[in-house]
C-alpha cells in the first residue's frame, strides 16, 4: 500500500480509460500523455492498462509501505526516493517505508508513477480512471491509501534508463488532420489558424485546453455529434477549444481539427502561456 | 435509405464519422440505430466505442484505421446489407416530475416571459412523449426530442454553478434531466426523483437512444414518498414496451 503525504496540485490515478460506455455518456478518461504512461508500465514489463499515478507539475510526497519496483516517466519534476534523486524512464528498486517526493519542475508538466503489475484501486465500469460521480473521488487526497501488490523478486539488474526525445515536450508544433467542419471555414479563417501562434489559456485541464487567440467565427452551431481527445472546436466567441482526455462524448460546437493521438500527448506536456502552432498533416 | 444518404467522413487517425441529413427526425434516429445494431452483431470491425449523435454515428477503432477507403467500403456492405438483426427492445418509461415551486426554481419567470400559466407550462410539458436521440454531455444525461414549440425558452445568459442532481430544464429548444449535480445555464421546472446515472448498479443508466420518456407530476409528498422508496431500493419504474 501506498500513502499520500502531499497530494500535489491535482494528481489522479489513470489507465487506458473507461471505453465502451459512450452509449451512456460516459466520458473515456485515461492518462493525459498516453506515450509516457505506456513508457513507464513499459519499463517494468507491465500490461499498457495498468494504472498508474498521474502527478501535475509535482508537489508530490508518497510513502509506499511494501517493497516494489517503480518507474516513473514523462515530466521532470526532480523526484527523489528518501531525499535521493532518482532517474526518470528507468527501474527503481524502492525498499519497504521508503518516501518518494517531487520537487522543482525541470520541464513538462505530468509525470506517471508506475508500479510493478499497477495500482489497485477500485475499478468502475471496467476502469481505474478517476472520473467524478464515477470513481469515489476525482482527485488523490492527502492520507488517501492506494493499493498495490508486493514485489521483491529481482527484474533485471539493467541499470540503463530509457532516452526520451525532449522534443515531446518543447516543439510548439501540434500536427493534426482537417476536422469534420473545416471546410466550412472560409480561406481567411483557414490562413489563421494554420499560420497563427496560438497561446494557451489558464482554462486548460484534464477535459479540455481553451486558448486565447479569437478567430472570426461566423458558423453556426452544429446538431450535437461525437467529439474525441485531439478535437479542436470553434466556440461561438471565436475561441478555440482542444478537447483532453476527460472531454464529454458529444458536442455542439464545430470540429475544425482533429490532433495526432502523438500530438494530444505533446499537448498534455503543456500549460497555461505555452505557445503552439497547429499543422495540418493530411485530411 | 440508400448509401448515396450518408457521409464517411475520417476522424483522426482512429475514427470515422458517418453523417445522415443534418435534421434532427425519427426515421434518421431508427437507420442509426439498425446500423448500429448491424455493426455490433457482424463483429468483423474491430472497435472500441460506437458515439451517437443526432444525425451521425461515430466508429471509434481499436488500431489506427491504415485503409480508409477500404473500411469505408466494410461500412457500407454493412449498411446495406439485409441482415436480419434481432431488434432490442426499446421501452417508454414514466418519470414521475415534482413541479413545485420549491424545485421549479424558474417556472415564474418563464411564466412571465411567455404569458403561460405555470399550470399550463406544466401540463404541456407532461403531454409530450419524448424520444432519446442519445445520451451525452454527463454519463446520463439524454438528449430528448418532442419538446412543444410553446416551451422554447432561451438559456439563461448566466449558467448556475451548482444544479442539483434530478432537475429537469428547458434550454432552449430540449428539454432533460441533470442526472447529477453540475453547473448548467438551463431553465429548471422541476425534480425527479428517480436516478438517471448510479455508478452502482449493474447498468448504470437504465434507458438508451431508441427509447422515450414520458415525464408525470407528482406532489411534493409523493416525491418524498418515491424517494424514500428508491433509498429503500422498493420504487419500480413503470415502463411500456414499445416494438411488442
Amino acid at each position: 500500500m501506498l500513502k499520500v503525504l502531499k497530494s500535489g496540485f491535482y494528481t489522479t490515478i489513470q489507465d487506458k480509460g473507461r471505453v465502451g460506455f459512450a452509449s451512456k455518456g460516459i466520458p473515456i478518461s485515461g492518462a493525459m500523455d498516453s506515450y509516457s504512461a505506456d513508457l513507464a508500465n513499459s519499463i517494468l514489463n507491465n500490461s499498457l492498462n495498468d494504472a498508474v499515478i498521474e502527478i501535475t507539475l509535482g508537489a508530490c510526497q508518497f510513502q509506499f509501505f511494501e517493497p516494489v519496483v517503480i518507474a516513473i516517466s514523462g515530466g521532470d519534476f526532480s523526484p527523489k526516493v528518501n531525499n535521493h534523486r532518482i532517474q526518470l524512464n528507468k527501474r527503481i528498486y524502492i525498499e519497504k517505508n521508503s518516501i518518494l517526493s517531487f520537487g522543482k519542475v525541470n520541464y513538462g508538466v505530468r509525470c506517471y508513477v508506475a508500479v510493478k503489475d499497477g495500482f489497485q484501486s477500485e475499478v468502475k465500469l471496467k476502469s481505474r480512471s478517476f472520473y467524478p460521480n464515477i470513481t469515489k473521488d476525482f482527485i488523490i487526497r492527502k492520507n488517501d491509501e492506494i493499493p498495490y501488490k508486493s514485489f521483491t523478486n529481482n527484474l533485471n539488474t539493467s541499470k540503463l534508463s530509457v532516452k526520451v526525445n525532449k522534443n515531446h515536450f518543447e516543439s510548439e508544433v501540434l500536427e493534426c488532420y482537417k476536422g469534420s467542419e473545416f471546410d466550412l471555414l472560409n480561406s481567411s479563417q483557414h490562413q489563421k489558424i494554420t499560420k497563427q501562434t496560438f497561446t494557451i489559456s489558464n482554462d486548460n485541464n484534464r477535459m479540455g485546453y481553451k486558448l486565447n487567440e479569437v478567430v472570426a467565427n461566423d458558423l453556426n452551431q452544429i446538431l450535437t455529434s461525437a467529439v474525441l481527445a485531439g478535437t479542436v472546436q470553434l466556440t461561438p466567441s471565436g475561441k478555440l477549444i482542444v478537447l483532453m482526455r476527460d472531454c464529454q462524448v458529444t458536442g455542439g460546437y464545430p470540429r475544425i481539427l482533429q490532433l495526432t493521438e502523438a500530438s494530444v500527448n505533446k499537448l498534455a506536456q503543456k500549460t497555461t502561456n505555452t505557445s503552439l502552432q497547429f499543422s495540418i498533416v493530411g485530411i | 435509405m440508400s448509401n448515396k444518404n450518408l457521409t464517411y467522413k475520417k476522424f483522426g487517425e482512429k475514427a470515422i464519422l458517418i453523417e445522415w441529413h443534418p435534421i434532427i427526425s425519427d426515421e434518421i434516429l431508427n437507420d442509426i440505430l439498425l446500423f448500429e445494431e448491424k455493426i455490433r452483431f457482424k463483429k468483423n470491425i474491430e472497435f472500441y466505442d460506437l458515439i451517437q449523435g443526432y444525425n451521425s454515428l461515430t466508429i471509434i477503432y481499436k488500431n489506427f484505421i491504415t485503409d480508409f477507403e477500404k473500411e469505408v467500403q466494410l461500412l457500407k456492405i454493412i449498411y446495406t446489407s439485409l441482415l436480419e438483426v434481432k431488434k432490442q427492445n426499446y421501452y417508454q418509461w414514466e418519470i414521475p416530475v415534482c413541479y413545485d415551486l420549491e424545485f421549479g426554481i424558474d417556472l415564474e419567470e418563464i411564466s412571465q416571459k411567455s404569458n403561460l400559466q405555470i399550470h399550463e407550462i406544466v401540463k404541456l410539458h407532461t403531454k409530450s412523449i419524448y424520444k432519446i436521440f442519445f445520451i451525452g454531455f454527463l454519463p446520463g444525461f439524454l438528449y430528448l426530442g418532442g419538446l412543444s414549440k410553446k416551451l422554447f425558452f432561451d438559456r439563461k445568459p448566466n449558467p448556475r454553478l451548482n444544479v442539483q442532481k434530478g432537475s429537469v430544464a428547458i434550454g432552449g429548444k430540449q428539454t432533460g434531466v441533470y442526472p447529477n449535480n453540475s453547473a448548467g445555464g438551463w431553465n429548471i421546472i422541476g425534480k425527479t426523483p428517480i436516478n438517471f446515472f448510479d455508478v452502482e448498479k449493474q447498468h448504470p443508466c437504465f434507458v438508451k437512444a431508441g427509447d422515450s420518456i414520458k415525464f408525470n407530476s407528482i406532489s411534493l409528498d409523493e416525491f418524498r414518498c418515491i424517494a424514500t422508496e428508491i433509498k429503500e431500493k422498493k420504487y419500480q419504474l413503470f415502463k411500456t414496451l414499445l416494438n411488442a
